[in-house]
Protein backbone atom coordinates (compact mmCIF):
# COMPACT_ATOMS: atom_id res chain seq x y z
CA UNK A 1 0.00 0.00 0.00
CA UNK A 2 1.57 3.55 -0.88
CA UNK A 3 1.49 6.23 1.59
CA UNK A 4 0.39 9.50 1.13
CA UNK A 5 0.84 12.24 3.98
CA UNK A 6 -0.87 15.40 3.71
CA UNK A 7 0.91 18.17 5.88
CA UNK A 8 -1.79 20.70 7.34
CA UNK A 9 -5.84 20.52 7.15
CA UNK A 10 -6.34 23.92 6.29
CA UNK A 11 -7.38 25.52 3.04
CA UNK A 12 -5.10 23.42 0.87
CA UNK A 13 -4.75 20.85 2.62
CA UNK A 14 -8.42 20.28 3.32
CA UNK A 15 -9.46 20.78 -0.55
CA UNK A 16 -6.11 18.36 -1.85
CA UNK A 17 -7.41 15.61 0.62
CA UNK A 18 -10.87 15.82 -0.24
CA UNK A 19 -10.12 15.81 -3.92
CA UNK A 20 -7.49 12.94 -3.87
CA UNK A 21 -9.23 10.54 -1.75
CA UNK A 22 -11.91 11.06 -4.57
CA UNK A 23 -9.14 10.09 -7.74
CA UNK A 24 -7.13 7.68 -5.45
CA UNK A 25 -9.65 6.02 -3.71
CA UNK A 26 -12.18 5.57 -6.32
CA UNK A 27 -11.20 2.40 -7.58
CA UNK A 28 -8.54 0.55 -5.56
CA UNK A 29 -7.35 0.82 -2.00
CA UNK A 30 -3.84 1.02 -2.51
CA UNK A 31 -3.53 4.55 -0.99
CA UNK A 32 -3.51 5.35 2.27
CA UNK A 33 -4.04 8.63 2.95
CA UNK A 34 -3.47 10.75 5.87
CA UNK A 35 -3.44 14.19 6.92
CA UNK A 36 -2.03 15.45 9.80
CA UNK A 37 -2.88 19.17 11.91
CA UNK A 38 -2.32 20.65 15.23
CA UNK A 39 -5.34 22.40 15.47
CA UNK A 40 -9.13 20.86 15.51
CA UNK A 41 -10.77 24.14 14.24
CA UNK A 42 -11.14 25.31 10.85
CA UNK A 43 -10.74 29.43 10.44
CA UNK A 44 -12.93 30.65 7.06
CA UNK A 45 -9.76 33.43 6.85
CA UNK A 46 -11.63 35.91 4.28
CA UNK A 47 -14.00 36.79 7.16
CA UNK A 48 -11.29 37.84 9.82
CA UNK A 49 -12.07 40.96 7.58
CA UNK A 50 -15.93 41.50 8.47
CA UNK A 51 -15.35 40.89 12.33
CA UNK A 52 -14.09 44.30 13.09
CA UNK A 53 -17.32 46.38 11.59
CA UNK A 54 -19.55 43.78 13.47
CA UNK A 55 -20.64 42.12 10.37
CA UNK A 56 -19.41 38.95 11.33
CA UNK A 57 -19.40 37.58 14.58
CA UNK A 58 -17.31 34.47 15.52
CA UNK A 59 -19.77 31.50 14.72
CA UNK A 60 -18.97 32.66 10.85
CA UNK A 61 -16.00 31.89 10.84
CA UNK A 62 -15.25 29.09 12.31
CA UNK A 63 -15.98 25.05 12.12
CA UNK A 64 -14.37 21.61 12.90
CA UNK A 65 -11.93 20.23 10.81
CA UNK A 66 -13.18 16.81 10.60
CA UNK A 67 -16.51 18.05 8.93
CA UNK A 68 -14.48 18.32 6.20
CA UNK A 69 -12.06 15.51 5.90
CA UNK A 70 -13.94 12.57 4.21
CA UNK A 71 -14.27 9.22 5.71
CA UNK A 72 -11.14 7.84 3.37
CA UNK A 73 -8.54 10.09 4.83
CA UNK A 74 -7.00 9.45 8.14
CA UNK A 75 -6.83 12.39 10.10
CA UNK A 76 -4.54 13.08 13.56
CA UNK A 77 -4.28 15.70 15.25
CA UNK A 78 -0.77 16.71 16.12
CA UNK A 79 2.09 19.00 16.05
CA UNK A 80 4.87 18.55 13.20
CA UNK A 81 8.41 18.28 14.70
CA UNK A 82 10.50 17.21 11.77
CA UNK A 83 10.17 16.19 8.20
CA UNK A 84 12.93 14.37 6.59
CA UNK A 85 12.85 14.09 3.18
CA UNK A 86 16.31 12.21 2.82
CA UNK A 87 14.14 9.92 4.80
CA UNK A 88 10.51 10.28 3.13
CA UNK A 89 9.31 10.73 7.31
CA UNK A 90 7.33 13.07 9.45
CA UNK A 91 8.14 13.15 13.51
CA UNK A 92 4.95 14.39 15.11
CA UNK A 93 4.24 15.99 18.53
CA UNK A 94 2.68 13.07 19.58
CA UNK A 95 5.79 10.29 19.04
CA UNK A 96 4.57 9.01 16.08
CA UNK A 97 7.14 8.65 13.33
CA UNK A 98 4.96 8.17 9.46
CA UNK A 99 6.84 7.19 6.55
CA UNK A 100 5.37 8.08 2.96
CA UNK A 101 5.55 7.68 -0.69
CA UNK A 102 4.64 11.15 -1.59
CA UNK A 103 4.50 14.27 0.79
CA UNK A 104 2.07 17.52 -0.05
CA UNK A 105 2.76 20.47 2.20
CA UNK A 106 -0.11 22.49 3.07
CA UNK A 107 1.41 24.65 6.03
CA UNK A 108 0.31 27.77 5.23
CA UNK A 109 1.51 31.48 6.35
CA UNK A 110 0.92 33.02 9.83
CA UNK A 111 1.88 36.20 11.22
CA UNK A 112 4.80 37.26 13.03
CA UNK A 113 4.35 40.53 15.13
CA UNK A 114 7.50 39.87 17.44
CA UNK A 115 9.73 40.05 14.38
CA UNK A 116 9.39 44.00 14.13
CA UNK A 117 10.30 45.77 17.17
CA UNK A 118 7.78 47.30 19.36
CA UNK A 119 4.84 45.91 17.23
CA UNK A 120 3.68 42.81 19.25
CA UNK A 121 5.04 43.88 22.71
CA UNK A 122 2.65 45.82 24.91
CA UNK A 123 0.58 47.95 23.08
CA UNK A 124 -0.73 44.87 20.94
CA UNK A 125 -4.89 44.37 21.56
CA UNK A 126 -5.05 47.83 22.65
CA UNK A 127 -3.57 50.45 20.38
CA UNK A 128 -1.95 48.03 18.01
CA UNK A 129 -4.53 45.62 16.45
CA UNK A 130 -4.39 43.05 13.52
CA UNK A 131 -7.52 41.54 11.68
CA UNK A 132 -4.64 38.30 10.35
CA UNK A 133 -6.40 36.77 12.94
CA UNK A 134 -9.88 35.81 14.83
CA UNK A 135 -8.51 36.68 18.12
CA UNK A 136 -7.00 40.20 16.29
CA UNK A 137 -10.34 41.03 14.61
CA UNK A 138 -12.11 40.37 17.79
CA UNK A 139 -10.37 42.13 20.03
CA UNK A 140 -10.14 45.02 17.09
CA UNK A 141 -14.28 44.97 17.15
CA UNK A 142 -14.41 46.32 20.75
CA UNK A 143 -11.80 48.93 20.06
CA UNK A 144 -13.37 49.74 17.05
CA UNK A 145 -16.91 50.19 19.02
CA UNK A 146 -16.16 52.88 21.46
CA UNK A 147 -12.97 54.37 20.01
CA UNK A 148 -13.39 58.28 19.29
CA UNK A 149 -11.21 58.65 16.46
CA UNK A 150 -8.48 60.25 15.60
CA UNK A 151 -5.66 58.98 12.72
CA UNK A 152 -5.79 54.85 11.84
CA UNK A 153 -2.98 54.15 9.99
CA UNK A 154 -2.94 50.54 8.47
CA UNK A 155 0.69 49.12 7.74
CA UNK A 156 2.12 46.03 5.59
CA UNK A 157 5.25 44.78 6.76
CA UNK A 158 6.81 43.37 4.25
CA UNK A 159 5.27 41.23 1.37
CA UNK A 160 4.35 38.88 0.08
CA UNK A 161 1.65 38.53 2.71
CA UNK A 162 -1.92 36.68 2.75
CA UNK A 163 -4.35 38.27 0.68
CA UNK A 164 -2.74 41.20 -0.97
CA UNK A 165 -5.90 43.16 -1.04
CA UNK A 166 -7.08 42.77 1.78
CA UNK A 167 -5.67 45.77 3.63
CA UNK A 168 -6.96 47.96 1.06
CA UNK A 169 -10.64 46.52 1.98
CA UNK A 170 -10.26 47.05 5.42
CA UNK A 171 -9.42 50.66 5.00
CA UNK A 172 -12.00 51.07 2.13
CA UNK A 173 -14.84 49.10 5.05
CA UNK A 174 -13.35 51.58 7.93
CA UNK A 175 -14.54 54.23 5.62
CA UNK A 176 -17.67 53.23 5.41
CA UNK A 177 -17.90 52.24 8.98
CA UNK A 178 -16.97 55.61 10.40
CA UNK A 179 -19.24 57.12 7.76
CA UNK A 180 -22.39 55.23 8.75
CA UNK A 181 -20.99 55.99 12.45
CA UNK A 182 -21.31 59.83 11.52
CA UNK A 183 -17.71 60.39 12.53
CA UNK A 184 -15.63 60.00 9.29
CA UNK A 185 -14.94 63.72 9.72
CA UNK A 186 -13.31 62.83 12.97
CA UNK A 187 -11.34 59.97 11.42
CA UNK A 188 -7.99 59.97 9.20
CA UNK A 189 -6.98 57.03 7.53
CA UNK A 190 -3.59 56.13 6.10
CA UNK A 191 -2.62 53.16 4.40
CA UNK A 192 1.68 52.85 4.54
CA UNK A 193 2.45 50.27 2.32
CA UNK A 194 6.10 48.94 1.47
CA UNK A 195 5.01 48.97 -2.40
CA UNK A 196 5.40 52.10 -4.45
CA UNK A 197 1.46 52.51 -4.35
CA UNK A 198 -1.61 51.03 -3.58
CA UNK A 199 -2.13 50.10 -6.73
CA UNK A 200 1.26 48.83 -8.77
CA UNK A 201 -0.22 47.27 -11.73
CA UNK A 202 -0.79 49.78 -14.61
CA UNK A 203 -4.48 49.01 -15.85
CA UNK A 204 -5.35 48.65 -12.07
CA UNK A 205 -3.84 51.53 -10.89
CA UNK A 206 -5.48 53.80 -13.74
CA UNK A 207 -8.74 52.50 -12.85
CA UNK A 208 -8.71 52.30 -8.96
CA UNK A 209 -6.63 55.01 -7.55
CA UNK A 210 -9.42 57.58 -7.82
CA UNK A 211 -11.79 55.52 -5.77
CA UNK A 212 -8.74 55.84 -2.72
CA UNK A 213 -8.80 59.95 -3.10
CA UNK A 214 -12.45 60.07 -3.07
CA UNK A 215 -12.62 58.00 -0.06
CA UNK A 216 -10.16 60.18 1.49
CA UNK A 217 -7.68 57.43 1.76
CA UNK A 218 -4.09 58.18 2.32
CA UNK A 219 -1.25 56.68 0.88
CA UNK A 220 2.42 56.45 1.98
CA UNK A 221 4.50 54.56 -0.10
CA UNK A 222 7.83 52.64 -0.10
CA UNK A 223 7.08 52.78 3.73
CA UNK A 224 9.66 49.91 4.79
CA UNK A 225 8.62 49.41 8.93
CA UNK A 226 11.50 49.16 11.10
CA UNK A 227 9.63 49.46 14.35
CA UNK A 228 7.30 50.57 16.19
CA UNK A 229 7.18 52.91 18.85
CA UNK A 230 4.41 51.95 21.29
CA UNK A 231 4.72 54.35 23.92
CA UNK A 232 5.13 57.46 21.49
CA UNK A 233 2.71 55.89 18.88
CA UNK A 234 4.43 56.31 15.86
CA UNK A 235 5.98 54.07 13.24
CA UNK A 236 9.45 54.60 11.71
CA UNK A 237 10.52 53.60 8.52
CA UNK A 238 14.36 52.46 7.59
CA UNK A 239 15.03 55.57 6.15
CA UNK A 240 14.03 57.86 9.24
CA UNK A 241 10.15 58.81 8.12
CA UNK A 242 7.81 58.58 10.83
CA UNK A 243 3.91 58.42 11.04
CA UNK A 244 2.13 58.91 14.51
CA UNK A 245 -1.10 57.04 15.07
CA UNK A 246 -3.86 56.92 17.71
CA UNK A 247 -4.95 53.08 16.36
CA UNK A 248 -2.31 51.37 14.38
CA UNK A 249 -3.92 48.51 12.22
CA UNK A 250 -0.92 46.07 11.30
CA UNK A 251 -0.34 43.21 8.79
CA UNK A 252 2.63 41.86 10.46
CA UNK A 253 5.51 40.22 8.44
CA UNK A 254 3.87 36.71 7.39
CA UNK A 255 5.89 33.40 7.68
CA UNK A 256 5.82 30.16 6.57
CA UNK A 257 5.69 27.21 9.30
CA UNK A 258 8.63 27.13 11.41
CA UNK A 259 9.00 23.35 10.91
CA UNK A 260 9.83 23.75 6.97
CA UNK A 261 12.67 26.05 8.08
CA UNK A 262 14.13 23.34 10.35
CA UNK A 263 13.70 20.88 8.12
CA UNK A 264 15.87 22.45 5.78
CA UNK A 265 12.52 22.81 3.29
CA UNK A 266 12.51 26.44 2.98
CA UNK A 267 13.58 29.91 1.36
CA UNK A 268 14.00 33.05 4.06
CA UNK A 269 10.57 32.94 4.90
CA UNK A 270 10.00 29.22 5.81
CA UNK A 271 7.94 28.80 2.14
CA UNK A 272 9.01 25.83 0.21
CA UNK A 273 10.45 26.52 -3.07
CA UNK A 274 8.31 24.25 -6.01
CA UNK A 275 7.89 24.75 -9.47
CA UNK A 276 5.23 27.32 -10.31
CA UNK A 277 3.49 25.53 -12.53
CA UNK A 278 3.20 21.81 -11.02
CA UNK A 279 3.92 22.24 -7.20
CA UNK A 280 7.04 19.58 -7.37
CA UNK A 281 9.89 20.86 -5.18
CA UNK A 282 12.83 21.04 -7.16
CA UNK A 283 15.07 18.64 -4.77
CA UNK A 284 12.68 15.92 -4.08
CA UNK A 285 10.48 14.87 -6.62
CA UNK A 286 7.89 13.26 -4.13
CA UNK A 287 7.28 16.47 -2.33
CA UNK A 288 5.04 18.89 -3.34
CA UNK A 289 4.11 22.07 -2.11
CA UNK A 290 0.49 23.86 -2.20
CA UNK A 291 -1.53 27.10 -0.66
CA UNK A 292 0.14 29.55 0.91
CA UNK A 293 3.19 27.29 2.44
CA UNK A 294 4.21 27.41 -1.67
CA UNK A 295 6.87 29.75 -2.56
CA UNK A 296 5.38 30.54 -6.12
CA UNK A 297 5.21 34.07 -7.68
CA UNK A 298 1.12 33.75 -6.71
CA UNK A 299 -1.00 35.16 -4.40
CA UNK A 300 -1.42 33.50 -1.32
CA UNK A 301 -4.69 33.70 -1.30
CA UNK A 302 -7.76 30.86 -1.11
CA UNK A 303 -8.98 31.18 -4.69
CA UNK A 304 -5.16 30.55 -6.08
CA UNK A 305 -5.05 27.28 -3.55
CA UNK A 306 -8.44 26.28 -5.25
CA UNK A 307 -7.54 26.55 -8.84
CA UNK A 308 -3.55 25.06 -7.74
CA UNK A 309 -5.69 21.88 -6.04
CA UNK A 310 -7.80 21.60 -9.53
CA UNK A 311 -5.06 21.36 -11.56
CA UNK A 312 -2.68 19.55 -9.06
CA UNK A 313 -4.91 16.57 -8.56
CA UNK A 314 -5.09 15.12 -12.12
CA UNK A 315 -1.59 15.83 -12.38
CA UNK A 316 -0.85 13.72 -9.41
CA UNK A 317 -2.76 10.74 -10.52
CA UNK A 318 -1.05 10.94 -14.24
CA UNK A 319 2.22 11.29 -11.93
CA UNK A 320 2.01 8.09 -9.93
CA UNK A 321 1.43 6.32 -12.79
CA UNK A 322 4.95 7.29 -14.27
CA UNK A 323 3.51 10.20 -16.68
CA UNK A 324 5.78 13.38 -17.09
CA UNK A 325 3.75 16.13 -14.67
CA UNK A 326 1.94 19.05 -17.11
CA UNK A 327 3.10 22.82 -16.37
CA UNK A 328 -1.07 23.46 -15.98
CA UNK A 329 -0.94 25.57 -13.46
CA UNK A 330 -1.03 29.22 -14.77
CA UNK A 331 -1.03 31.26 -11.00
CA UNK A 332 -4.84 32.33 -11.64
CA UNK A 333 -6.34 33.91 -8.42
CA UNK A 334 -9.96 35.43 -8.70
CA UNK A 335 -10.57 37.91 -5.99
CA UNK A 336 -13.85 40.07 -4.68
CA UNK A 337 -12.45 43.25 -3.21
CA UNK A 338 -15.23 44.38 -0.61
CA UNK A 339 -15.04 48.73 -1.10
CA UNK A 340 -17.48 49.62 1.69
CA UNK A 341 -21.21 51.10 0.76
CA UNK A 342 -22.58 47.54 0.12
CA UNK A 343 -20.42 47.20 -3.64
CA UNK A 344 -16.98 45.72 -4.49
CA UNK A 345 -14.57 45.16 -6.94
CA UNK A 346 -13.93 41.75 -8.87
CA UNK A 347 -9.74 40.89 -9.68
CA UNK A 348 -9.17 37.68 -12.26
CA UNK A 349 -5.86 37.54 -12.90
CA UNK A 350 -3.27 34.86 -13.77
CA UNK A 351 1.31 35.02 -14.02
CA UNK A 352 1.38 36.87 -16.90
CA UNK A 353 -1.75 38.61 -17.53
CA UNK A 354 -2.29 41.86 -15.30
CA UNK A 355 -5.96 42.48 -13.67
CA UNK A 356 -8.38 43.47 -16.13
CA UNK A 357 -11.58 45.55 -16.58
CA UNK A 358 -14.54 43.07 -18.28
CA UNK A 359 -17.05 41.14 -17.21
CA UNK A 360 -16.83 37.57 -15.13
CA UNK A 361 -17.62 35.00 -15.66
CA UNK A 362 -19.70 35.41 -18.77
CA UNK A 363 -18.25 37.37 -21.41
CA UNK A 364 -20.19 41.29 -22.00
CA UNK A 365 -22.76 39.75 -18.76
CA UNK A 366 -20.93 38.69 -15.81
CA UNK A 367 -22.64 38.93 -13.31
CA UNK A 368 -19.86 40.76 -11.98
CA UNK A 369 -18.13 43.44 -13.07
CA UNK A 370 -13.78 43.46 -13.23
CA UNK A 371 -11.92 45.98 -11.65
CA UNK A 372 -14.95 48.17 -11.58
CA UNK A 373 -17.44 48.80 -8.16
CA UNK A 374 -20.86 47.01 -8.75
CA UNK A 375 -23.27 45.56 -6.04
CA UNK A 376 -23.06 41.72 -7.36
CA UNK A 377 -19.14 42.04 -6.85
CA UNK A 378 -20.65 42.62 -2.84
CA UNK A 379 -22.88 39.81 -3.01
CA UNK A 380 -20.62 37.74 -4.78
CA UNK A 381 -17.94 37.68 -1.24
CA UNK A 382 -21.25 37.73 0.67
CA UNK A 383 -22.26 34.38 -0.87
CA UNK A 384 -18.44 32.89 -0.69
CA UNK A 385 -19.02 32.27 2.74
CA UNK A 386 -21.38 29.67 1.78
CA UNK A 387 -19.48 28.61 -1.55
CA UNK A 388 -16.51 27.99 1.09
CA UNK A 389 -17.35 26.05 3.35
CA UNK A 390 -19.82 24.29 1.29
CA UNK A 391 -18.48 23.16 -2.04
CA UNK A 392 -14.41 25.08 -2.06
CA UNK A 393 -13.73 22.82 1.12
CA UNK A 394 -14.88 19.55 -0.12
CA UNK A 395 -13.43 20.36 -3.74
CA UNK A 396 -16.59 19.99 -5.08
CA UNK A 397 -16.93 20.55 -9.16
CA UNK A 398 -17.36 24.02 -10.20
CA UNK A 399 -18.64 25.37 -13.57
CA UNK A 400 -15.35 27.87 -13.75
CA UNK A 401 -11.95 26.71 -14.95
CA UNK A 402 -8.93 26.26 -13.13
CA UNK A 403 -7.20 28.47 -15.60
CA UNK A 404 -7.64 32.00 -16.14
CA UNK A 405 -9.88 32.96 -19.53
CA UNK A 406 -9.52 36.28 -21.65
CA UNK A 407 -13.00 36.11 -22.26
CA UNK A 408 -14.80 38.99 -21.15
CA UNK A 409 -11.66 40.95 -20.67
CA UNK A 410 -10.99 44.21 -22.66
CA UNK A 411 -7.71 44.48 -23.87
CA UNK A 412 -5.86 47.27 -25.04
CA UNK A 413 -7.25 49.14 -28.23
CA UNK A 414 -10.32 46.82 -28.29
CA UNK B 1 -16.02 51.92 -22.07
CA UNK B 2 -12.48 52.27 -20.98
CA UNK B 3 -9.73 50.89 -22.79
CA UNK B 4 -6.31 51.11 -21.98
CA UNK B 5 -2.80 50.12 -23.75
CA UNK B 6 -1.47 47.21 -21.64
CA UNK B 7 1.40 46.36 -24.10
CA UNK B 8 3.63 50.07 -25.02
CA UNK B 9 7.07 49.46 -26.80
CA UNK B 10 9.35 52.11 -25.57
CA UNK B 11 12.97 52.65 -26.11
CA UNK B 12 15.50 54.61 -24.61
CA UNK B 13 19.20 55.11 -25.20
CA UNK B 14 21.11 54.70 -21.77
CA UNK B 15 25.11 54.32 -22.21
CA UNK B 16 25.24 54.63 -26.05
CA UNK B 17 22.86 51.39 -26.08
CA UNK B 18 19.18 51.47 -27.24
CA UNK B 19 17.15 49.71 -24.82
CA UNK B 20 13.37 48.98 -24.45
CA UNK B 21 11.98 50.49 -21.09
CA UNK B 22 8.10 50.84 -19.59
CA UNK B 23 6.12 53.92 -18.86
CA UNK B 24 8.00 54.03 -15.72
CA UNK B 25 11.45 53.62 -17.44
CA UNK B 26 11.99 49.91 -16.11
CA UNK B 27 13.87 48.19 -18.45
CA UNK B 28 12.17 45.41 -19.94
CA UNK B 29 14.35 43.42 -21.81
CA UNK B 30 16.88 41.71 -18.99
CA UNK B 31 19.49 40.60 -21.53
CA UNK B 32 19.76 44.26 -22.84
CA UNK B 33 21.26 45.30 -19.81
CA UNK B 34 25.00 45.75 -18.82
CA UNK B 35 27.53 47.50 -16.37
CA UNK B 36 27.56 50.69 -18.09
CA UNK B 37 24.16 50.71 -18.16
CA UNK B 38 23.84 50.09 -14.65
CA UNK B 39 26.17 53.19 -14.02
CA UNK B 40 24.13 55.70 -16.17
CA UNK B 41 20.89 54.42 -14.25
CA UNK B 42 22.74 55.01 -10.67
CA UNK B 43 24.08 58.05 -12.10
CA UNK B 44 20.55 59.26 -13.33
CA UNK B 45 19.68 58.22 -9.40
CA UNK B 46 21.69 60.43 -8.18
CA UNK B 47 24.29 57.60 -6.95
CA UNK B 48 27.68 58.72 -8.62
CA UNK B 49 29.90 56.10 -7.89
CA UNK B 50 28.73 52.71 -7.32
CA UNK B 51 31.32 50.92 -4.96
CA UNK B 52 31.49 47.43 -4.21
CA UNK B 53 28.80 47.23 -1.54
CA UNK B 54 26.62 48.34 -4.34
CA UNK B 55 27.90 46.07 -7.11
CA UNK B 56 27.47 43.15 -4.43
CA UNK B 57 23.91 43.71 -4.43
CA UNK B 58 23.42 44.93 -8.41
CA UNK B 59 25.13 41.52 -9.00
CA UNK B 60 23.09 39.52 -6.46
CA UNK B 61 19.54 40.86 -7.89
CA UNK B 62 21.09 39.85 -11.86
CA UNK B 63 22.07 35.89 -10.41
CA UNK B 64 18.98 35.57 -8.26
CA UNK B 65 16.32 37.51 -11.05
CA UNK B 66 13.01 35.16 -10.86
CA UNK B 67 12.05 35.60 -14.88
CA UNK B 68 13.36 39.22 -14.93
CA UNK B 69 11.89 40.28 -11.35
CA UNK B 70 14.01 41.24 -9.05
CA UNK B 71 14.46 39.77 -5.48
CA UNK B 72 12.42 41.07 -2.40
CA UNK B 73 14.89 43.23 0.19
CA UNK B 74 14.58 40.52 2.53
CA UNK B 75 16.29 37.78 -0.15
CA UNK B 76 19.06 40.86 -0.47
CA UNK B 77 19.82 40.79 2.84
CA UNK B 78 19.92 37.41 3.47
CA UNK B 79 21.83 36.59 0.28
CA UNK B 80 24.42 39.31 0.48
CA UNK B 81 24.82 40.02 4.43
CA UNK B 82 24.17 43.41 3.57
CA UNK B 83 21.43 44.33 6.17
CA UNK B 84 18.27 46.60 5.48
CA UNK B 85 19.72 49.45 7.14
CA UNK B 86 22.82 49.89 5.12
CA UNK B 87 20.46 48.61 2.04
CA UNK B 88 18.50 52.62 2.88
CA UNK B 89 22.59 54.40 2.92
CA UNK B 90 23.70 52.51 -0.45
CA UNK B 91 20.49 53.25 -2.07
CA UNK B 92 18.39 55.73 -0.14
CA UNK B 93 15.27 56.42 -0.86
CA UNK B 94 13.16 52.96 -1.39
CA UNK B 95 16.14 50.55 -2.30
CA UNK B 96 14.16 47.65 -3.55
CA UNK B 97 13.01 50.00 -6.18
CA UNK B 98 15.90 51.40 -6.78
CA UNK B 99 18.16 48.12 -7.44
CA UNK B 100 15.49 46.68 -9.52
CA UNK B 101 15.81 50.01 -12.14
CA UNK B 102 19.66 49.39 -11.61
CA UNK B 103 20.21 46.54 -12.50
CA UNK B 104 17.89 46.37 -15.14
CA UNK B 105 14.96 44.32 -13.39
CA UNK B 106 11.08 45.12 -12.81
CA UNK B 107 10.57 46.73 -9.55
CA UNK B 108 8.07 45.17 -6.85
CA UNK B 109 4.59 44.23 -7.38
CA UNK B 110 1.59 44.00 -5.61
CA UNK B 111 -1.30 41.96 -7.06
CA UNK B 112 -3.46 44.62 -8.50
Amino acid sequence: MKKLLILGAGTAGTMVANKLDRLLHADSDDWQITLIDQHPIHYYQPGFLFIPFGIYDKDDVIKPKRDFIPAGVEFIEATIEQIEPEHNRVHLGNGQALAYDFLIIATGADIHPEQTPGLGEHAWGHSIHTFYSLEGSMALFETLRTWKGGRLVLNVVENPIKCPVAPLEFLMMADAFFCEKGMRDRVELVYATPLPGAFTKPVAAHMLNHLLAEKNIKVEPEFMTERVEPDAKKLVSYDEREIGYDLLVSVPLNMGAAVIGSSGLGDELNYVPVDQYTFVSGKYPNIFALGDAAAIPASKAGSVAHFAVDTFGENFVGYIHGQELKPLFDGHANCFIESGFGKGLLIDFNYTTEPLPGRYPLPGLGPFTLLEESKANHWGKMMFKWMYWNILLKARELPLPAQMSMAGKQLAGK
Amino acid sequence: MTTLQTQTTLTREIAGRTVQVNEEGYMTQANEWSREIAGAIAHDEGLLDLTPAHWKVIEFCRQTANGGKSPTLRQITGGTGITTKEMFALFPKGPAKKVARIAGLGKPEGCV
